[in-house]
């Protein structure tokens, strides 16, 4: 048998052996089994010197071509035999990707806290500061500031803890802006500001009086600042907080720190204005207190009203948060339970 | 106020819904809480007339009354009710009727006597029992002879419960709307109508007798009193008022009493001037005083209750001794009774502030002092005592005394307003012509004079709460319409929106402390006196209220914690044993000079239970101190704040765990403190074991921060060694670290900790622990040989500092 056929039948036989292969290892053996120092290959090519030396480049091709179709086939059968491993692999790590995540604790912040942000970031888009101020607060600043003199029978609409005679628990945020007034400088522009806060009222607790609860109030003095500015900012508001397919409606009303006065209706999210027993067959639910600066206070807080006016308005996010969420009963705000708690979700 | 529609109809054509009506009062005047109508819902209440009332033969209450109501044949009524009698006008729910609550009326047997509806009384078909006449209360309600009432006729029109009330909340500022009169001006304004004031004169008068004979006036805090004035109706025979004067005062909420009483009340009704009526024949002195008596403490009202008198409670006395409240309740000696014969009425004008005083006092919140607390109209004081007076002699058949006692004469003074146009729309933003101004003024019926835009307005004195431009202001705006006001937002020079740098901080810490799985808790400000001084962070004087209305809530709080504590408790108690809340509010400290409080921001939390909860993937975790250490530590960390942070071990908190609480340092201040609540205060807030942390957030947010500059990323590699310890169970941690670092230098860039063990094969008093020492030089290549030879170092010195076994 000539070399030339001990390499086809060298090849032939391989190849046989390397397709009915099944194993990594295997292949690996037959590898150098054939192809190896000591493996037939080599052997025949040792055959070289007893032939011709025109017929060796010949032969050294065809030994040549061999070598590249074991190796060619050895490595076409290795990848086969590589991928079957791993899908074997893949198929052993399956899981059940219907088996719920791993928990991730995550708290939320409060309710009124988060109607509270949701004002803020609305005021503050259209310009205005956010400023806090004492909850202990003087007679002076919580009432005589706001032309609410001793004895004025308004007091009664705000029932109030007393520390002594001078000094109290602010019934309402509206201090912050009497104190604020008088510090700003209008000669550098005018002042925008809301005063988000507790406030505390001589009430006893229950589904719904709260002897805490919490205030934000608005202020805007300016040279050119008309009540068709102090509606469109609450009708702002109110759709801010309710949506978009809410009216407003503005009465009047009595607060001894705004003249005129006015408080402000929205559309009952209920019925959406039919009339049911959350809006008591009105149709409308009242949501906050406004009114144009009184001059008396503005006077009080050393700002010429012949020059300057503006508006002012308060609302209650407890009472938004009761509306907003059906809330029934306002010590829930309160208690703390971390089953109400969490039922307030930030996003979306 | 109740205002009822069909007197309203008394002063103008008004062919207006009641409910459209109330709507307009409401978007105009003042709020209105609801508009009823007495009829609605009810159904077949006609009037009968027992004809024949026998007992029951079976019962021993029971009458079985013989009924006519309007048909062919009386019909059968049994009744229970003790007042029934032959020949009496009653209401008869008939069979298939509606009743109050929607209760039907069937035809039944009642212990074998046929019963074919029901008579009833006025509470069974919705009055208030606070306003049925007295004789009434406990039977059934018979029609007095005056009211003329047919069998078989629907009761409704008779007894006015046809007629639509709107009940109206009034402000403090419009006293005015506490009287007919006041709403028929207003309602007029929002229709342009003119209301017809129907005030009726003295008429019925005895010519014969001088006044100054009978009585005589001294008022002796003439400061308190604005106006007074009396007059006197002789030979007054005391009944039952007539039925129409009944039924009005029903509608509004009053109940009827007498002809004098029901006269004063109606009065006050109509003009919004509280009358009082005295019997005459009760004066021992005949000598009114107006004016204080502050040796006299006791005095028996009206309600028959004993009030203690103070000595700034202003009173109207016989000569000495007191007969009435002024303006707030009568006394109840000189009540009228049946016996009365000669009236004293008294109509007045008393300090508002002086009234609320003692209304507020006293709690004792009459019709009248509502009235004179918010103020009276001065120009019909005396309009208002001459209709009671000729009232009072009509319905009573006696005659008034000619001429009245009158020390203080009221003083009706109209105010005058200069404002103009260019104002109004400047503070409106509208654009009203001054013909549209004066139309509304005229409505309104203020006189105006107009000349160059400029509206000098002539207020009349009925309306006492206008003074100044901004009140006129109003006027226009509220009947010009809130509806027909331009919606536009603020223009004028732009200004910058945002947080302040310490809102942003907060904002961010409760972000972060929201990621770190605890939820945000609202607590009470007001605490009991036990709780508001737990946990205090600085000595502090308390904060309490004057007149707390319970002891739970009387102290101000100088701690966050105890409020959380019982945010975890109520949790606990609803099986809710999984509890992790922050509170970032104020807490408020005093020292003993001052009445007024600081008030400080904190930040606090407590966490209880387990934060890893039990699922298929976790076993649950209790908490422990490491895992709030690990978010206090985040948080502070966070803040990038200038000095360095410590945790120093306190034992002596005394509401803490002695072994298990850290006081917080940044730099040489302590700024908080971690730890688990002591086990005996758990018990206390029936709490199980709970961990918890308390900062001083101000001081934080004041605390100097670093300024962040970037740190370039060696690209030379760390090397690292660890090592083991076995040393002394006391040695701190940061002891073991100090003393690592002390011979290190800049190369050591990082210690680690990352095991502690103590238990089975240690020694009892030791503990196991090991660190991570990672060097870097920024600059080079460190060598092994450079690195051990620090490494050795450090242990050197560990060595040399403690006893301690390398391992």
């Amino acid at each position: 048998m000539g070399l030339h056929e001990q390499l086809e039948e060298l090849k032939a036989k391989s190849l046989h052996e390397i397709s009915s292969t099944d194993g990594l290892k295997r292949l690996d053996a037959i590898r150098v089994n054939v192809l190896g120092k000591k493996g037939p290959l080599t052997e025949i090519l040792r055959g070289m010197r007893d032939i011709p030396k025109a017929d060796r480049p010949k032969v050294g091709e065809l030994s040549n071509r061999v070598r590249d179709n074991i190796t060619a086939a050895i490595e076409e059968k290795r990848s086969e035999l590589e991928k079957a491993v791993i899908e074997k692999k893949l198929e052993n790590e399956k899981i059940d990707v219907t088996l719920p995540g791993k928990p991730v604790m995550q708290g939320e912040p409060h309710v009124i806290q988060q109607i509270i942000d949701n004002i803020e970031d609305l005021f503050l888009g259209m310009g205005y500061q956010v400023i806090q101020g004492p909850e202990v607060e003087t007679d002076k600043y919580n009432f005589e500031m706001l032309n609410l003199p001793k004895d004025h029978p308004a007091r009664d609409m705000q029932d109030t803890f007393y520390i002594t005679d001078e000094i109290l628990m602010r019934s309402q945020t509206s201090p912050v802006q009497a104190r604020t007034m008088e510090k700003h400088d209008f000669s550098k522009g005018p002042l925008k500001m809301i005063s988000p806060g507790v406030v505390y009222r001589r009430d006893t607790d229950d589904a719904t009086h709260s002897h805490q609860f919490h205030q934000v109030e608005g202020l805007v003095i300016d040279k050119h600042i008309t009540m068709g500015d102090l509606k469109g900012t609450l009708e702002v508001l109110a759709k801010e907080l309710f949506g978009d397919r809410f009216e407003v409606r503005l009465r009047p009303s009595y607060f001894p720190f705004t003249e005129p006065s006015v408080e402000a209706d929205v559309t009952c999210f209920n019925c959406m204005g039919k009339g049911c027993s959350v809006c008591k067959q009105t149709g409308w639910i009242e949501v906050l207190g406004a009114g144009m600066v009184h001059p008396n206070v503005l006077r009080m807080a050393g700002v010429d009203p012949e020059v300057y006016g503006g508006y002012a308005f308060g609302l209650g996010p407890d009472r938004f948060a009761m509306l907003r969420y059906g809330v029934d009963d306002i010590r829930n705000f309160y208690q703390n339970d971390v089953r109400f708690l969490s039922q307030f979700s930030k996003k979306g | 106020m109740k205002v009822s529609y069909n007197w309203l109809k008394e002063y103008f054509d008004l062919d207006v819904d009641p409910k459209v009506l109330a709507e307009k009062i409401e978007r105009t005047a003042v709020e209105v809480d609801e508009v009823t109508c007495a009829a609605d819902g009810l159904k077949k209440i006609i009037v009968g007339y027992t004809l024949d009332v026998q007992p029951h033969p079976d019962s021993d209450h029971l009458n079985v009354c013989q009924v006519d109501v309007g048909e062919d044949e009386p019909i059968q009524i049994v009744c229970g009710a003790p007042n029934v009698a032959k020949g009496q006008y009653v209401i008869v729910a008939m069979h298939g009727a509606r009743i109050k609550d929607n209760v039907k009326i069937k035809r039944s047997k009642m212990r074998g006597e046929q019963s074919n509806g029901m008579i009833c009384a006025l509470q069974e078909i919705g009055f208030e029992e606070k306003v049925v006449p007295k004789e009434y209360v406990n039977g059934i309600y018979v029609f007095p002879e005056d009211s003329h009432v047919k069998p078989g006729e629907p009761v409704y029109n008779y007894l006015g419960m046809d007629d639509n009330v709107i009940d109206t909340s009034v402000t403090p500022n419009r006293g005015d709307l506490f009287s007919m009169d006041g709403n028929a001006y207003e309602i007029g304004a929002i229709y342009d109508k003119v209301p017809v004031l129907h005030h009726r004169q003295l008429e019925t008068v005895d010519q014969e007798i001088d006044i100054k004979d009978l009585l005589n006036i001294k008022i002796d805090a003439p400061e308190d009193v604005q106006a007074y004035q009396m007059g006197i109706v002789k030979h007054v025979k005391i009944e039952p008022s007539p039925f129409w004067l009944q039924v009005r005062l029903m509608t509004a909420g009053v109940r009827p009493i007498n002809n004098v009483v029901d006269v004063t009340n109606y009065i006050m009704l109509k003009y919004g001037q509280p009358l009082h009526a005295f019997d005459y024949d009760k004066l021992t002195t005949k000598e009114i005083h107006v004016g204080y008596s502050p040796k006299q403490t006791k005095f028996v009202t009206l309600d028959g209750e004993e009030r203690e008198l103070r000595a700034t409670d202003l009173m109207i006395k016989d000569g000495d001794k007191n007969i009435a409240m002024a303006g707030v309740m009568g006394g109840l000696e000189t009540e009228i009774s049946d016996q009365t014969k000669t009236v004293v009425i008294e109509s007045a004008i008393f300090d508002p502030i002086k009234i609320r005083k003692t209304a507020r006092y006293h709690v004792l919140h009459s019709e009248a002092s509502m009235r004179f607390e918010r103020g009276i109209n001065p120009a019909t004081v005396t309009d208002a005592l001459n209709e009671a007076l000729q009232l009072t002699a009509q319905f009573g058949q006696g005659e008034a005394v000619k001429d009245q006692l009158s020390p203080v004469d009221p003083n009706p003074q109209s105010v005058e307003v200069t404002l103009d146009l260019t104002r109004i729309n400047h503070v409106l933003g509208t654009s009203l012509t001054v013909e549209e101004v004066t139309d509304i003024l005229r409505r309104l019926q203020f006189t105006v004079q107009v000349s160059d835009e400029v509206f000098k307005v002539t207020v009349p004195a009925r309306r006492w709460d206008i003074h100044i431009p901004a009140d006129i202001l109003e006027e226009i705006a509220r009947i010009y319409g809130y509806d027909n006001l331009p919606s536009t937002l603020p223009t004028g020079s732009t200004t910058i929106g945002r947080l302040t740098t310490s809102q942003q901080v907060i904002r961010g810490i409760r972000e972060l402390l929201q990621g770190s799985g605890l939820n945000q808790a609202m607590s009470y400000g007001l605490t009991t006196a036990e709780k508001a001084k737990m946990f205090m962070m600085q000595e502090s004087e308390e904060t309490k209220l004057d007149f707390p209305m319970s002891q739970d809530h009387a102290v101000l709080r100088m701690n966050l914690i105890s409020g959380l504590l019982d945010d975890v408790a109520y949790n606990v108690a609803r099986k809710e044993a999984n509890v992790a809340l922050y509170e970032q509010g104020r807490v408020f400290y005093r020292t003993a000079d001052v009445d007024r409080p600081s008030e400080v921001e904190h930040l606090a939390g407590a966490i209880t239970g387990s934060m890893v909860t039990k699922s298929w993937y976790d076993k649950e975790v209790p908490v422990d101190f490491y895992q709030l250490k690990g978010i206090v530590a985040l948080l502070l960390h966070d803040l990038n704040l200038e000095e360095s942070v410590s945790y120093v071990a306190n034992q002596t908190r005394p509401e803490m765990h002695p072994g298990r609480t850290a006081d917080i340092y940044l730099g040489d201040h302590v700024i908080g403190f971690i730890g688990q609540v002591h086990p005996q205060i758990e018990k206390q807030f029936k709490i199980p074991e709970t961990y918890v942390f308390e900062l001083d957030l101000q001081a934080l947010l004041d605390a100097p921060k670093r300024i962040q500059h970037y740190e370039p990323i060696s690209k030379y590699p760390a090397i690292t060694r660890d090592v083991a310890l076995l040393i002394d169970k006391e040695v701190s941690n940061t002891e073991i670290v100090a003393a690592l670092k002390k011979k290190s230098n800049h190369h050591l860039e990082d210690i680690q900790l990352f095991d502690v063990y103590s238990g089975k094969h240690i020694p009892e008093n030791k503990k196991s622990v090991a660190y991570t020492l990672t060097y870097r030089d920024k600059h080079n290549t460190l060598t092994e040989d450079e690195v051990n030879q620090e490494f050795e170092q450090a242990i050197s010195e560990l060595k040399s500092t403690f006893e301690v076994e390398i391992r």
